[in-house]
């Protein structure tokens, strides 16, 4: 063991214990939103988990919100899948936030099928991201979806009003989205670890 | 060469059991109306201490109650035939026999495997499909025919082996002329091996040529003659119900024993199925529920599945007698290729099967995708289905789109940007002249509103930047 070695390639294969943390795992999920993804335990969307998202009203950024990870996701290889959508999406400004629509189905449903149809979505593992807007959704009917996308390795987004946020839910991660006095998005449950005490603040760009 | 022969010895029994979910005493009756006698029995029916052969009257007196129905040949016929089609899947040539059929094998077992794998293979199929079977194989058809008339399972691959396993036949069972099988045994032949060691010419002299046509076919010194079975260019398959049905759900039992038909045949002629109607007949007319795909399927838990979302929503104006299943449009079939080292979950379902049970269960149009459009009218600039490119539009565009615009309650929103102004359309009816804003109402909501040209009132929404 006469050679000269450089110290950096030890480090880099790992050959040499440092009695220093390594930086967090970047998340196999990123959000997309840096600030947010700094505060959320797996440094992104929980992995094959449902994520509900609460809003006080439509419009208020709630797609802005998972725009950048829809992006990302339509360049794979599974399809994003969105269920009984409130209103159509515009392809355009879906476009100007570098989706692939190519990549995008719509399933309409009506109210009782909603929930049906997106955990059929979830369970066939064929779908990168499954998003719904499921009016009636109990403890029992999220559960189902939790362990669906569980099952079939997709994210779950499921959009909900915000009084919704009294009642329990078996979601890995539930942000509310605030409109005023500016865009803020409070963590208001996340698996594996702390919820943060502070807002992260959503700087709404025009496209 | 190899045969294979499948002897079927209940096929009129089994076909009408396989539709029908009870297993009650049950026997098909066939001759004039005064002197009927029973011609099959279920295992129950001979439980009960019916046989093949008793008059019905006499049945009647002995036993308890039984269900008879009329033994119908056409309707075995058509379940031969049937069977044929399935077993088309292992050998292009494929022949009837009285119950039986037979199928040249030497060339599937290079793609099968070796026999006792492709028996299992065959067994297997009758087993789903409910048809009780007795399987041999031999170097010539007859011969296969025989032996499986005399025992279950019995190969003689080799023909050097061949007449050394006919030797112990009784006459009874070896399917030669009638004439030839009643005398010999007066004349103390009877076995297949004493009739083989006779001298030729004195059989010719007492019995013709038949026999010994029969008897070189039987060796594979004469060539088999038989006609070549050729599968139908349609499916077409009708299943008269036992009663009178008045709700869907009754019809899903004999729905599941038709599509699992459908799968076999469709695996059989190496086909997919696109499009297929099933026909509830009345005792006026029909109901008509049609299934179409997006893509050629074959498997009959899919098809199934298919069949029934398109079933259940139908609203039964009379109760259904029968139930036909008809399938012309045939396409190739191509099965999806998947990766060696596929990571998804076992029960994991193809984008394409997901899409066929949404709209299964949710219609033919709840599944879509969306695409722009030249027209820079909002209500025009996508449409389902449209080829979408990558065109990119320079001024702001919302994520939600309203189908229509519509006011813009509450007070007066805060300006963020624009005008943009959109005049067109004066060409065919659907003009506008718009000014569009992208604003943000008092709520926080930002929304792309439009109002009259120079005015900044009388708001109409026309969609949110969510």
């Amino acid at each position: 063991m006469g050679a000269v070695l450089p110290l950096s390639s030890l480090l880099d294969a790992r050959r040499v214990w440092r009695g220093r943390a390594a930086p967090a795992p970047a998340g196999e999920q990123p959000t997309g939103w840096a600030a947010l993804d700094a505060v959320l335990p797996a440094g992104g969307w929980p992995e094959a988990s449902l994520s509900e998202i609460l809003l006080p009203l439509d419009g208020v950024g709630e797609l802005q919100l998972v725009l950048p990870t829809l992006a990302r996701l339509s360049h794979g290889s599974r399809p994003v899948l969105l269920v009984a959508p409130p209103y159509a999406p515009c392809v355009a400004g879906w476009r100007q936030h570098g989706v692939d629509m190519r990549r995008v189905e719509i399933v309409t449903a009506g109210e009782g099928e909603v929930l049906w149809a997106m955990e059929q979505c979830l369970r066939s593992g064929s779908c990168a991201a499954v998003l719904a807007w499921p009016r009636q959704a109990d403890d029992r009917a999220l559960r189902r979806l939790q362990v669906a996308a569980d099952g079939g390795r997709a994210l779950a987004f499921a959009f909900r009003d915000r009084r919704h946020l009294s009642n329990a839910s078996p979601a890995a991660l539930r942000l509310e989205l605030e409109a005023l006095p500016q865009a803020r998005v409070w963590v208001r449950k996340c698996r594996g670890g702390a919820v943060p005490a502070q807002p992260v603040a959503l700087s709404r760009t025009l496209s | 060469m190899l045969w294979a022969c499948i002897l079927l010895p209940q096929l009129a029994l089994d076909g009408v059991l396989r539709r029908r979910p009870g297993d009650g005493p049950l026997v098909l009756v066939a001759g004039a109306a005064h002197a009927r006698s029973i011609v099959a029995a279920n295992t129950a029916a001979r439980e009960a201490g019916l046989r093949v052969g008793q008059r019905l009257s006499a049945a009647q007196a002995l036993s308890a109650p039984f269900e008879a129905l009329p033994y119908e040949p056409e309707l075995a016929d058509r379940w031969h035939r049937f069977l044929a089609a399935v077993a088309y899947r292992y050998s292009s040539e494929v022949s009837l026999l009285p119950h039986a059929i037979v199928l040249e094998v030497s060339r599937s077992l290079s793609l099968f495997g070796a026999w006792p794998r492709l028996e299992s293979l065959l067994r297997a199929d009758l087993e789903a499909l409910g048809f009780r079977h007795r399987i041999s194989a031999a170097p010539t058809a007859h011969a296969a025919h025989v032996l499986a008339g005399v025992a279950d399972g019995q190969a003689v691959l080799e023909r050097a082996h061949l007449r050394h396993a006919l030797q112990r036949i009784p006459l009874q069972k070896s399917r030669l002329p009638a004439a030839a099988v009643e005398a010999l045994p007066g004349m103390g032949i009877r076995t297949l091996g004493q009739l083989l060691s006779l001298p030729r010419d004195g059989l010719r002299r007492r019995f013709g040529a038949d026999l010994l046509l029969a008897l070189d076919r039987l060796t594979g010194d004469a060539p088999a003659g038989l006609e070549a079975y050729r599968p139908p260019d349609g499916f077409d398959l009708r299943v008269e119900l036992s009663h009178e049905v008045e709700n869907i759900g009754a019809l899903i039992f004999p729905l599941r024993r038709m599509t699992a038909d459908l799968a076999a045949w469709l695996a059989g002629r190496d086909g997919g199925v696109q499009r297929f109607v099933l026909q509830l007949e009345h005792r006026e007319g029909i109901t008509e529920v049609a299934v179409g795909l997006l893509a050629p399927e074959r498997e009959a838990g899919m098809l199934f599945e298919l069949a029934r979302g398109r079933l259940e929503p139908v609203q039964l104006p009379q109760p259904v007698l029968a139930m036909r299943l008809i399938a012309r449009d045939l396409p190739p079939f191509v099965p999806a290729g998947r990766d060696l080292f596929d990571e998804r979950p076992a029960h994991a379902l193809p984008i394409g099967q997901l899409r066929e049970r949404l709209r299964a269960r949710l219609g033919d149009r709840a599944v879509h995708q969306l695409g722009s459009t030249t027209d820079p009218r909002p209500e025009r600039a996508q449409k389902v289905a449209a080829r979408d490119d990558d065109w990119q539009e320079p001024s702001p565009r919302p994520t939600w789109l309203l189908d229509r615009p519509m006011p813009l309650r509450g007070p007066a929103p805060r300006i963020l940007a624009g005008p943009e102004r959109l005049e067109t359309g004066w060409w065919d009816g659907g003009e506008v002249c718009r000014d569009y804003y992208v604003v943000e109402t008092a709520q926080g909501q930002r929304a792309w509103a439009f109002c009259a040209p120079g005015e900044r009132a009388g708001w109409m929404l026309q969609g949110w930047f969510a």
